[in-house]
């Protein structure tokens, strides 16, 4: 996974690229982050590196989050998460990570929490289609319709099948979203522009990390 | 603080070398079209209709008479394939939206010209960005 670097959300706008064509782009305010510990092999039984980003202060953290953070000489973090990693060479507890890891990297994988919807009906989370907008429909255009019948394959009886997709909290989960083409890399100002949208409001956390399932198509656009 | 990041993603990409130009007013638009590996720029002249959008994605339309047919084009202002926008003439209009000179025919597409571009007057060399800009505030007071 890596190379990977966590990050901000801080909105969309538009760029072009060198053919002149407009590329949506998420602009994500990635590192610098210290690497807070890593995991090897033979203590932890697998490979990876964790990484905290954004300073808290010292008197609104937990007591073993500022000690973990002294180790590295760094302020605990907001956001720490691990990335798995086949070797950590290169890392060492402390080490700063920016978005210069990105160099020459063409796709990446974005996980984020999504927006909230709170308790959404079906037609909004799994996309039913309703009922009728008229022919007798009263006062249940949204409805999910029927559930189950009395002969299901569950067996005896009139059960719902197990996993039946039903209204309910929508949203406010972990997302990847995979294979965002890598537009450009602001050092400058340590920023990744990523064409698409990627989960979660402005102001969210994100891991960007390069894509696991990378594209072979040849770009169009470069 | 994140709108100013983006503004300055931005500011790489938007251009300032576009003039002051405004509704009504009429314009050579010089547009980069690659065919094949060659390219060539293809002017597009005609009257703005109007400006749409902000910032970055900020586009504008122009109209004009292609065999007494009328054309509309709408360019991005900050896309790299336009190379140049040239005002050569400045109409005087009341209207954000000139959606009225598509009804019209003939002479009556016409515009009045703005004090600052009385028509057959030379105008300044290319992209008179500050200059125009003056003209036009004072136009407009």
């Amino acid at each position: 996974m890596l190379p990977a670097i966590l990050g901000k959300k801080v909105g969309m706008t538009q760029v072009y690229d060198q053919a002149g064509k407009v590329q949506p782009v998420t602009v994500v305010q990635a590192g610098p982050c210290t690497v807070l510990e890593i995991r090897q092999a033979d203590k932890a039984g697998y490979c990876a590196v964790q990484m905290g980003f954004d300073d808290v202060r010292p008197q609104r953290a937990r007591k073993p989050q500022v000690g973990q953070a002294l180790k590295a000489k760094s302020r605990p973090k907001h956001f720490i998460r691990e990335f798995r990693a086949d070797s950590t060479d290169g890392f060492e507890i402390g080490s700063q990570v920016t978005v210069d890891a990105f160099d020459g990297i063409e796709f990446v994988d974005v996980v984020g929490t999504t927006k909230g919807k709170g308790f959404a009906g079906v037609m909004k989370r799994h996309h039913f289609a309703g009922l009728p907008a008229s022919h007798g429909t009263e006062r249940k255009h949204r409805s999910p319709g029927s559930q189950s019948a009395h002969a299901t394959n569950r067996g005896w009886g009139g059960d719902i099948k197990k996993g039946k997709r039903m209204s309910g909290h929508m949203g406010n989960t972990r997302c990847t979203s995979r294979n965002h083409r890598l537009v450009g890399i602001d050092k400058e100002n340590g920023l990744l522009l990523i064409k698409g949208s990627v989960p979660g409001p402005s102001g969210g956390y994100v891991m960007v990390h390069k894509s696991k399932t990378a594209r072979v198509k040849t770009p169009a656009g470069k | 603080m994140s709108q100013q990041l983006i503004d300055k993603v931005n500011a790489r990409y938007m251009r300032k070398d576009n003039p002051d130009f405004t509704i009504g007013d009429t314009v050579d638009v010089s547009v980069r079209i690659i065919e094949g590996d060659k390219e060539r720029t293809q002017v597009f002249s005609g009257v703005v209709m109007g400006r749409r959008g902000s910032g970055m994605s900020e586009m504008f339309t122009v109209r004009r008479i292609v065999n007494n047919e009328g054309v509309e084009r709408t360019f991005p202002l900050h896309s790299p394939k336009v190379s140049g926008i040239n005002v050569t003439r400045g109409g005087k209009v009341r209207r954000a939206k000139l959606y009225y000179l598509r009804k019209r025919v003939g002479k009556s597409t016409r515009l009045k010209d703005t004090e600052r571009h009385v028509s057959g007057v030379e105008q300044p060399a290319a992209r008179p960005a500050a200059a125009v800009q003056s003209g036009q505030t004072g136009q407009k007071a």
